[in-house]
């Protein structure tokens, strides 16, 4: 195992660029999503605001 | 034709569509990228020359596809927008833009740090390296020049321009090898012959490619569904949408 995370010397190079590619890959999925929620929130509170001023909708 | 083309290409089907496909396209991406790695770290033999340092291959390489390919969907898509002023064409566009961004940088990263125990040097100014390096100030560009710009449309296509500009770069980084002299080697996969490559090294590199773009379709649609959300925020369909999943 630890044969494994050695690499043949070459860890710090193969490690370094798999965990560069899982923080580039991951940022691109949990900003977008964190996003989302924050503007169904916004959208929602709008609304419901909305409902509260004109109860006949 | 047409017609199914603006049915779909309406904000309102195109956010339903991306709704269904997003868990699909997330959970393949996520098994590929398992099978990929396991297959690239712990299947595959060593090489014979670079020893283990060669297994960056498989993120460098599909890194540096994935930067020219998604670099042509944006032009692309950029372009139809331009042309037919089809909203969601320029909400591809501008959501493609920072993932190539990203795995342009993931390209460059990963070359020097491979380039530094096998060439000896973290970075040489050659043709192929350069030419990535412009692609990644292209990109970076084209999200200044989108984020400068107030209005929407004027953004798209200033936007769009820029990128059918940048076009031009795609095929000097892909000839780079065989148009110069350069440290960086040649194409071993994407040839007319054989690939240059054992089996047994190319299967995961494949799987990793094909992982890597289902990655960008996923983290694409997950950024156009927040801009159909934000530009389409008044609209009633978006309305009993929300609503009607509000419990």
């Amino acid at each position: 195992m630890s044969e494994f995370f050695h690499m043949g010397g070459y860890a710090f190079y193969v490690w370094a660029s798999y965990g560069l590619a899982l923080v580039l890959m991951l940022w691109n999925v949990i900003v977008p999503i964190q996003r989302k929620k924050q503007q169904l929130t916004r959208i929602k509170r709008k609304l419901r605001h909305e409902q509260g001023n004109n109860p006949a909708a | 034709m047409w017609s199914f083309i603006h049915k779909h290409a309406s904000p309102k089907h195109f956010y339903l569509l991306a709704e269904r496909l997003i868990p699909w396209l997330g959970w393949s991406t996520l098994i590929l990228l398992v099978v990929g790695l396991y297959q690239g770290l712990i299947v595959a033999p060593t090489d014979y020359q670079q020893g283990e340092s060669y297994r960056i291959i498989y993120v460098h390489v599909p890194a540096a596809w994935m930067s020219m390919f998604i670099y042509m969907v944006m032009a692309t898509s950029g372009a139809i927008g331009l042309v037919w002023k089809i909203k969601m064409a320029d909400a591809v566009a501008s959501s493609s833009a920072p993932i190539g961004a990203a795995f342009t940088l993931l390209a460059l990263v990963t070359g020097s740090l491979w380039g530094k125990p096998m060439w000896g040097t973290w970075w040489v100014w050659d043709a192929r390296l350069t030419s990535e390096l412009i692609l990644l100030f292209l990109y970076l560009g084209f999200i200044a020049l989108e984020s400068a710009i107030e209005d929407r449309r004027t953004a798209a296509n200033a936007c769009a321009v820029l990128a059918l500009v940048g076009v031009v770069n795609i095929p000097i980084i892909h000839y780079s090898v065989e148009w110069w002299n350069t440290l960086h080697q040649g194409a071993t996969v994407t040839r007319f012959d054989k690939p240059a490559m054992a089996t047994s090294m190319l299967i995961p590199l494949l799987i990793m490619a094909l992982g890597f773009k289902l990655y960008y379709l996923y983290a694409m649609l997950l950024r156009v569904r927040v801009k159909i959300l934000e530009s389409e925020k008044d609209t009633t369909w978006m309305k009993e949408l929300i609503t009607g999943a509000k419990k």
